[in-house]
């Protein structure tokens, strides 16, 4: 390689900090780890720790798959269709952005509360929000839903009009239309959008507490150990979700990479 | 066969005005326009891909006006291919097939069939994005034919092409309505398309047909100013064409015009660039194949350059330099030859 400008310097240069962030905090976190290798050990042991981690991977995996449900339309209408106050109906999508997850839990927690607008129905078909896997996917779904909407809608728009337009002269209904030309094409899109709302549910913390302090996701479950056993305590169990999301990603991107290799 | 009656539709941009039209049935129609003159939202319109405004579209009888496109049976090919990237070539041919819930022996025959017939059965298992441009708009073209449709929409069917890919595709689009008859609505920019292909021209300009016609007539009695601008042509004549001595002749109202491209043995039409017509006084003795002896009938001083329409039996345009007239010394009604060469003479 020859050597680089002034200006692709500055950029490695700047550009190198949020890596190396990244890395010394990992690296803090691991050497935590090494020097205390029992706590350590205990923790991924113990079993409320991979419980935890399970319920909070499956919780924000069931607030993806009802993004995809419902959110896969929304994106849609949002990019095809011109109708009144859409800029209104866009803003509010991105609010869960900008907003303070405290917020949005005292939100969620207004709506799913048991005389809340979705609690008092929901109890009465059955469902409890409150201190339940139901509440906490509420939450997850409340904050993630700018990511996968945007994300998807950006990917609808990348398909031209003209292509469902000549299915639907060939026969094809516009639902035929959508499921074999547009949604095909939008794979790396959902794929996208999915993973990003799923992440953001796994991290989520403010919004989840406020419904379901139980049953612990992982965050719940750090802060919990970080006020009872102190700092120590928690780090070994914030290394282990660490170590398990890191896994994770690592599995998903080769699988994503896999996946899209053949829808292309 | 398909009939618009006063079909107006607003789309800000575009717009279609009052637009009346009867098609008949296995006819080409050639539709030339200016950009944003409306020609593709109003083959959009009659494929159902929005109401129009106000205005009726008949086929065959009914009134298709308010029922979708999947029910017409009227199938569109776009300048840019719109083929569906994630499909194979023959998954795109079968796809309008596979929608009507055709027996997949059925489809697979009929696929390969008209990939014959578009000289593209050698590429049904590859993917559009691998193919190049002219195989890729074959394909287009056969998807849509496959469903032996009411009515074929061309929207710039051709634009897209490099030069050569482009001639050959049009002689191939000329082939296949003789093959299949199918009745064809055709839009573009390119005047070769229109008198190589159409039984009829229609001029569009801001949203309305403003002349429809042969190509013959339209192009020699434009009916507007604005027909006649955009049109724009000189000399352009319509004969029959055979070969002589490896120089084909073509046969003007009884005159004979030498050209140096061929296109065998039929009607064409040819034009001269009124640039290439030299004029003389006495005959001039050179290596051009056409000459002829007429009268000046009309002069136009247009300032730079000066318009001469001489009779020669069809009237014939020159255009040259104001020195050069000056030099000529001549005036209207009087006596003059023409001269060009063989080369000059464009047959399409």
């Amino acid at each position: 390689m020859n050597r680089p400008d002034l200006f692709t310097s500055v950029c490695i240069f700047a550009g190198s900090l949020p890596v190396l962030l990244i890395i010394l905090g990992l690296l803090v976190l691991t050497g935590l780890q090494v020097a205390d290798p029992e706590t350590f050990i205990d923790a991924i042991l113990d079993p409320s720790v991979i419980d935890s981690i399970l319920l909070t991977f499956t919780a924000a995996a069931c607030s993806t798959l009802i993004l995809f449900a419902i959110g896969t339309p929304l994106a849609y209408l949002l990019s095809r269709q011109k109708f009144p106050l859409k800029s209104v109906v866009e803003g509010l999508i991105d609010l869960p952005l900008v907003i303070p997850h405290t917020v949005a839990g005292i939100i969620v927690y207004l709506l799913c509360m048991r005389q809340g607008l979705l609690g008092l129905p929901g109890s009465l078909v059955g469902i409890r929000f409150e201190e339940t896997i139901a509440g906490i996917i509420i939450a997850m779904l409340f904050v993630s839903v700018p990511y996968y909407v945007n994300t998807v809608r950006e990917g609808f728009s990348r398909v031209p009009v003209r292509l469902e337009q000549v299915a639907r002269s060939l026969g094809a209904t516009p639902g035929r239309a959508f499921v074999q030309i547009s949604l095909p094409l939008t794979t790396r899109h959902i794929l996208t959008g999915g993973l990003m709302a799923w992440g953001r549910g796994v991290s989520e913390f403010a919004a989840v507490v406020m419904i379901a302090y139980h049953p612990m996701i992982i965050s719940t479950l750090i802060y919990q150990r970080f006020n009872t056993g102190g700092l120590y305590a928690a780090t070994a169990v914030a290394f282990v979700m660490v170590v398990f999301s890191l896994l994770l990603f690592v599995f998903i991107r080769i699988l994503g990479g896999r996946l899209l290799s053949e829808v292309r | 066969m398909l009939h618009t009656e006063n079909l107006s539709k607003d789309m800000g941009e575009f717009i279609l005005r009052n637009v009346t039209l009867d098609i008949t049935p296995g006819e080409y129609l050639v539709i030339i326009g200016p950009t944003g003159a409306g020609k593709t939202i109003l083959l959009e319109t009659i494929a159902g891909f929005y109401p129009p405004d106000s205005g009726k579209i008949i086929m065959d009888g009914r009134d298709i006006t308010n029922i979708p496109p999947k029910d017409r049976n009227i199938c569109m090919v776009y300048q840019d291919y719109m083929l569906f990237p994630h499909l194979t070539v023959e998954e795109n041919i079968g796809f309008g097939l596979k929608t009507r819930k055709k027996d997949p022996e059925y489809i697979r025959k009929k696929t390969v069939e008209m990939a014959r017939l578009l000289s593209i059965d050698h590429l049904l298992h590859r993917k559009p994005e691998t193919l190049s441009g002219g195989e890729q708009q074959r394909a287009a073209i056969a998807r849509s034919l496959v469903m032996e449709p009411n009515l074929l929409l061309l929207d710039e069917p051709l634009s897209a092409l490099d030069g050569q890919t482009r001639d050959k595709l049009r002689t191939e689009l000329r082939r296949i309505h003789d093959i299949t008859n199918v009745t064809v609505v055709h839009i573009t920019h390119n005047f070769e398309e229109v008198f190589s292909l159409a039984d009829r021209v229609a001029i569009m300009n801001k949203g309305e047909i403003v002349q429809i016609g042969n190509p013959d007539e339209v192009f020699r009695k434009p009916e507007s100013e604005f027909i006649a601008s955009f049109t724009g042509m000189e000399n352009i004549f319509k004969g029959s064409c055979s070969h002589q001595d490896g120089i084909s002749a073509i046969k003007i109202d009884g005159h004979i015009v030498y050209s140096a491209t061929c296109l065998g043995e039929r009607e064409v039409y040819a034009t001269i660039r009124p640039e290439d017509i030299l004029l003389s006084k006495d005959p001039i003795v050179s290596s051009a194949r056409n000459s002829f002896k007429g009268r000046i009938t009309d002069i136009k001083n247009n300032g730079m350059v000066i318009k001469v329409t001489i009779d020669v039996g069809i009237p014939v345009v020159s255009i040259m330099t104001r020195r050069g007239w000056d030099e000529l010394q001549m005036n209207e009604g009087e006596e003059v030859y023409l001269t060009f060469k063989a080369s000059a003479v464009h047959v399409f």
